[in-house]
């Protein structure tokens, strides 16, 4: 087919990612490489020029970008992206993830398979905000070669004791992230300074270059002479043979080798290594996926590591972890996730929050909770005992991802080690059932979910709750009522009426409704709960699918009402504190559904509360069809 | 391992986790070079098998050649094919852009497929480096009620990890060959010697570079007649390789709107 001799064994393009703080120069730089380093498309500069100079501007690099990705005008996020280069015979990717909205979950899909990282620094400014936390994630995602780009020196006039001192105060900051630049370039992305040539205004600078110091990034270190590690991807069985397949995350293999098979610890050697279109083959290593049988002819399953008996990995139920948590709500004790290592997965509970990061000044502290897309140390109570290796830069080992009941990545966990048992509190070890969320919703016909009814006292809640049950029931939802009062005749008799009572009160409701959203059930909640931040809160414990529902009625006409004959008895001094009288109720400023009383019947607007509660846990139309 | 040998076991260890994660999962083949690497691979990894069906959402608009390949490798690989057909252009958002309007039709012919066949993930053969929003896709990339792509929310991955939502309603595009460039892609169909339609090689100073509906997709103009002279010819061009596919480039945002729409 081919008269061209096949070329010689091409490297892989070495993947770059760009990160630092916003405005400090990250899209100037990608474009003035781009175009110092001719990777550009033809026509492209001369368009770029022909538009700086309509602005009246000296060229502008980050045009270049925009134009490169469109979006600029369509106001579209844009993802993480890959543009590629090449410095002599050398092929890199510069993995850019521009945007503010969901930045983070962007730039860490892009920058996980990095192999070196440039720290965008505005010398002027210093680190800022994001500078911290991008210095963090880098560690924390296991990148090893940090190049810090000291952008717009120009502005120091290329002075060598203040392009210093910055450099210090950089170098201070990644020392408490345990962070060892490879590398400070002093340089002016606009002007080009120090990024493909050499500097003629700092002759006092010994170092490489942006392009050298590129360049120097060394090739990835094979994997390959490590202990083995083979995760079981999957067990196949084609004809009369069983099937192992997986990729070797290190070490390799070789036909006849003893191997130790998970938690279990059977032993085998490898009776043969399977291939479709290639040479028989003997041996294999890391990275390759393969495809092996084995003698005897044993049964592993999906996530059992294969290992060598020489070399194990770690045995644990109680793992301690560094996290990055990527969700918008904070993180509590006791919330259950699955822990995804390689191809296992592990059901894990949190134990324990053991220290929490304040990105300010990058100390850590105890804390509560660890906060939307914070950093944190904490431990995890596993359901079995499980193989691990640490989290070790540049390897595959310790690698731990959270994921939800959804399967959706929630944090990334790369693992520190076995954690120390302890008495006390951090000893609670919750379990999590087996049964899905998706397998009862098909027992019940419809999901899970929980109402949450706020408004004014006697605005009707109790009374729409209990017609919307009715309703629900009659058409065969599994359906019950949290109402406050019921509540504080059983659960909450212990509970009085003061902030850090009713604070209590919404917290216990929201912890039974979320036990009973999560068995399946539909689940009204009539409270009060005067404040956003109350609402936050139970929100926050129920987690997905809390609905918030404003039962919208005049004061005066609750007041009219008055069914229990309370605004009477606060009107008259008798009860303080009353929501309405003498303490504030705050609206929900969105409520999924807002229900006005005033100008409806009751039963009108409770027909409409269970039409909106149908519609929200409904199973849509494929399990429709599969039940019809 | 050569980059070549990385890529192939990293789409080997995606179509893996497809089909142990995703059912039932098929896989799409649009006859082009792309989808026969991606098949190939996915014989690699099951070792001489495809264990899913394949599909051809056939928009009647194709090439002879096409439809000749389609059925001798259908037979030859011992493939179970799954056909579907496109509704009449008219059924299409007329807001659209003529050629955009067009491929569209794919979209509702895959759409429906899905729903038939209930499918909970379909394999596509896309690359980052075809199109500018082609790019921010992931490797597992959910979608929800209505196919939709939510371009502005898509959930991290990384680590190998990836999102196998199992919701009903949802399906994932699964993409083994998001990190392959065009020129791979070449050299692999090289060194495995992977069989083509022959409209990828010049004939009277021109090729096909990409290969859509007839209408819509024009040939480059060439000299290679083959492979090892394509990937000569591509180791110098500057122009793209979807310049000859007419709905990229009708306005700035066609092809996003296509994609978020479900469009591959």
């Amino acid at each position: 087919m081919s008269t061209i001799p096949t070329p010689a064994p091409q490297e892989a393009a070495t993947p770059i990612v760009i990160v630092g703080h916003v405005d400090h120069g990250k899209s100037t730089l990608i474009g003035r490489l781009l175009y110092d380093t001719d990777s550009l498309p033809d026509g492209r500069v001369a368009q770029i020029i022909e538009s700086s100079k309509k602005r009246g501007l000296t060229v502008e690099w980050s045009f270049l970008l925009d134009s490169l990705q469109i979006e600029r005008d369509q106001g579209v996020t844009v993802d993480s992206t890959r543009i590629p280069f090449r410095l002599g015979t050398r092929q890199f990717v510069i993995v850019d993830a521009p945007g503010h909205r969901q930045f983070l979950r962007n730039m860490i899909t892009g920058a996980a398979d990095a192999e070196a990282a440039v720290l965008v620094v505005d010398a002027n400014e210093g680190a800022q905000e994001q500078t911290r936390r991008h210095a963090m994630l880098l560690r924390l995602i296991g990148i090893r070669h940090v190049i810090v780009l000291m952008n717009k020196v120009d502005i120091f006039n290329y002075d060598q004791k203040k392009i210093e001192a910055a450099e210090r105060d950089i170098t201070a900051l990644l020392h408490q992230l345990e962070i060892e630049p490879t590398v400070f370039v002093p340089a002016s992305a606009r002007e080009g300074d120090n990024m493909a040539s050499r500097s003629d205004k700092m002759p006092w600078y010994k170092g490489p270059t942006l392009t050298e110091a590129l360049a120097a990034v060394p090739a990835p270190s094979s994997r390959a002479d490590l202990p083995l590690r083979l995760p079981v991807q999957d067990v196949y069985r084609f004809d009369t043979k069983r099937i192992v397949v997986g990729r070797i995350e290190r070490g390799r293999i070789r036909v006849g080798d003893e191997v130790v098979i998970g938690v279990h610890g059977a032993r085998a050697r490898i009776a043969t290594i399977e291939s479709w279109h290639t040479a028989p083959q003997v041996a294999a290593i890391a990275g390759q996926s393969v495809a092996v049988t084995l003698e005897p002819d044993v049964i592993p399953d999906r996530g059992d590591f294969l290992y060598p008996a020489s070399a194990a990995p770690l045995r644990a139920a109680r793992i301690r972890t560094r996290l990055f948590w990527l969700r918008q709500e904070p993180l509590r004790v006791g919330e259950s996730f699955k822990l995804r290592l390689a191809t296992a997965e592990h059901q894990v509970t949190v134990a324990a929050i053991d220290s929490v990061l304040r990105l300010e000044d990058l100390t850590e502290h105890p804390a509560e909770e660890v906060p939307p897309e914070g950093f944190a140390e904490i431990t995890l109570a596993v359901s079995e005992t499980m193989l691990f290796d640490a989290f070790v830069p540049g390897t595959s080992d310790g690698r731990g991802v959270l994921v939800d009941r959804n399967q959706q990545i929630v944090g990334g966990a790369p693992l520190i080690g076995i954690a120390e048992s302890v008495a006390g509190r951090n000893a609670i070890h919750p379990t999590d059932s087996a049964v899905s969320l998706w397998d009862r919703a098909q027992a019940k016909g419809h999901r899970g979910g929980v109402f949450w009814m706020t408004g004014l006292p006697g605005a009707g809640k109790s009374t729409l709750a209990r017609g919307a049950e009715t309703r629900l029931f009659a058409r065969g939802v599994d359906v019950s009522v949290l109402d406050g009062d019921t509540l504080r005749a059983g659960l909450c008799s212990d509970l009085g009426f003061s902030e850090a009572d009713r604070r209590e009160n919404v917290r216990r409701a929201a912890a039974v409704a979320r036990i009973l959203a999560e068995s399946g059930q539909v689940v009204i909640v009539a409270l009060i709960s005067p404040t956003i931040a109350d609402r936050e809160l139970a929100r926050q414990i129920v987690g997905e699918g809390f609905h918030e529902i404003f039962i919208d009625t005049p004061q005066a006409t609750c007041e009219e009402r008055d069914p229990k004959g309370l605004y009477a008895a606060a009107r008259a001094g008798k009860i303080e504190g009353f929501t309405g009288i003498d303490a504030p109720y705050e609206a929900p400023v969105k409520p999924a559904l807002q229900l006005e009383t005033a100008n409806a019947s009751s039963d009108e607007t409770a027909a409409r509360l269970a039409a909106f509660i149908d519609e929200e846990t409904r199973l849509d139309g494929v399990v429709q069809r599969q039940k019809s | 391992m050569d980059d070549l040998d990385q890529l192939e076991a990293q789409s080997i260890f995606i179509l893996r986790e497809a089909y142990r994660k995703l059912k039932p999962l098929a896989m799409l083949w649009s006859l082009g070079k792309d989808s026969n690497v991606m098949l190939w691979l996915a014989r690699k990894a099951f070792l001489g098998n495809v264990p899913f069906p394949v599909m051809h959402v056939d928009t009647g608009k194709k090439f002879p050649e096409m439809y000749k390949f389609r059925d001798e490798y259908t037979k030859k690989w011992n493939l179970e094919l799954l056909l579907g057909d496109c509704p009449p252009v008219e059924d299409i958002d007329p807001t659209l852009p003529p050629a955009a309007r067009s491929a569209a039709r794919k979209t509702a012919g895959l759409a429906a497929m899905i729903d038939k066949y209930k499918l909970a993930g379909v394999i596509a053969g896309i690359r980052r480096d075809e199109q500018a929003t082609r790019a921010k896709e992931r490797v597992f990339s959910p979608r929800g009620a209505g196919h939709k792509w939510d371009v502005r929310n898509q959930p991290p991955e990384f680590w190998d990890q990836y999102a196998t939502p199992h919701e009903p309603g949802m399906h994932v595009r699964v993409h083994p060959l998001l990190s392959w460039r065009e020129i791979d892609i070449w050299r692999y169909i090289e060194r495995e010697d992977i069989p083509l339609v022959d409209l990828y090689f010049a004939k009277d100073g021109k090729r096909y570079r990409s290969l859509g509906d007839q209408d819509i997709t024009s040939p480059v103009e060439s000299n290679a007649t083959t492979v090892a002279e394509v990937i000569a010819e591509l180791e110098t061009s500057r122009t793209s390789e979807r310049a000859g596919r007419a709905m990229d480039h009708e306005s700035e945002d066609a092809f996003e709107r296509l994609r978020v729409a479900g469009y591959l």
